[in-house]
């Protein structure tokens, strides 16, 4: 068992098993903060090839590629990524493609930045319009199961899955200087 | 001298063996169908700038299998930073043929940057491209065709092709039929 301590700290290492038990193999990411954790176990599993991007959109091409090549591809990218990837998402939806992404939220609870307010207050809503299902996830002990449900079904159903890590889950962005 | 886009493509895929090809939206997918439909190219639609990155997904996914990226130079401008990424995983298996006729053929024949010398053969270069170069006749098409083949990735061909209207010649366009057809293909091989 793990402590609620535990809990808060490891949610990283849940989402990180459930792509080794769906079998994900590719990982597509923008460095950020509140998914360094899980890019960093990403790099040291030698089954995950990670392909550090550009743009978050790259990702949705390599998401395609992957699964052309029978592989499955993950996601990861902040908030504001997701309005960098909105044409491209045209893709999943033309095609069928499964898609996880996981998204760290900026711009709502606690955030110090408006600049990262815009796109944070319609990330959801941009998502479903794309044809994504998304899944908020607000607190660290619900982050296994709903990862865990998000995974089945882009990869056993082939849909586009968003799961939205609130800010309140990752943490205030801290001013380091 | 510039290529004539058709018979240059026809020539890069004449008897491609088990080639992965993903051409970009436009021209470069009408131009691959134009060298013979086969189940084995990824014909683009749409996903403007994205026509390399799927190809690296596919080359990674597929180590195994030589993979074949055809977008126009619209196409391979919207996505520059791919080259960057490309040349961080450093795919061995993956060359990008860019058919660069400087203009934006579906819109008008607008001239893009590419016109005003915008060079993606030292992109690529200083992007870590282990080779790329530019084409610009026709005789050269064999050698490349070997590098398709054969050479060590990732590779760019920077192909300079005549800004002409040609006829369009129209694949399949249903994205789901595209990709499960690609894929039964691979899985089959």
């Amino acid at each position: 068992m793990h402590s609620p301590a535990d809990i808060a700290t490891s949610w990283p290492e849940a989402i990180y098993a459930h792509f080794r038990r769906i079998g994900v193999r590719q990982v597509g990411y923008v460095p950020d903060a509140g998914h360094s954790r899980l890019i960093t176990l990403c790099q040291n599993d030698p089954q995950i090839t990670d392909v550090v991007l550009t743009t978050e959109e790259e990702g949705v091409g390599l998401v395609a590629g992957a699964a052309l090549g029978g592989q499955r591809a993950a996601l990861l990218m902040q908030s504001s990524g997701v309005g960098n990837c909105v044409n491209m998402f045209s893709l999943l939806r033309n095609c069928g493609f499964g898609c996880i992404a996981l998204v760290t939220m900026r711009g709502e609870f606690g955030e110090f930045n408006p600049w990262q307010v815009p796109m944070g207050a319609i990330t959801e809503e941009v998502l479903r319009l794309c044809g994504f299902l998304t899944y908020r996830v607000e607190s660290a002990d619900a982050v296994d199961e709903i990862v865990g449900a998000g995974c089945d079904m882009a990869f056993n159903g082939d849909l586009a899955v968003a799961i939205l890590l609130s800010q309140r889950l990752i943490g205030r962005k801290q001013w380091t200087r | 001298m510039m290529l004539d886009r058709r018979k240059f493509v026809q020539r890069l895929l004449v008897d491609r063996g088990d080639l992965l090809v993903v051409p970009g939206l436009g021209s470069a997918t009408y131009d691959v169908a134009a060298a013979g439909d086969h189940p084995l190219n990824f014909y683009l639609w749409g996903a403007m700038g994205g026509t390399a990155m799927i190809a690296l997904g596919l080359a990674l996914a597929r180590p195994d299998r030589r993979v074949v990226a055809i977008p126009g130079d619209g196409d391979m401008l919207m996505g520059l930073g791919s080259l960057a990424t490309i040349g961080v995983k450093q795919p061995k298996n993956l060359v990008v043929v860019v058919l660069d006729n400087a203009r934006y053929g579906e819109t008008g024949m607008q001239p893009s940057h590419t016109d005003a010398g915008v060079d993606f053969e030292r992109m690529a270069l200083a992007s870590r491209f282990r080779q790329a170069r530019t084409v610009t006749r026709i005789e050269e098409a064999t050698e490349v065709r070997k590098l398709l083949h054969a050479g060590e990735g990732p590779i760019l061909i920077n192909s300079k092709i005549k800004p002409e209207d040609v006829p369009r010649v129209l694949p399949l366009r249903d994205g789901h039929a595209i990709k499960q057809r690609f894929i039964a293909a691979l899985n089959a091989a």
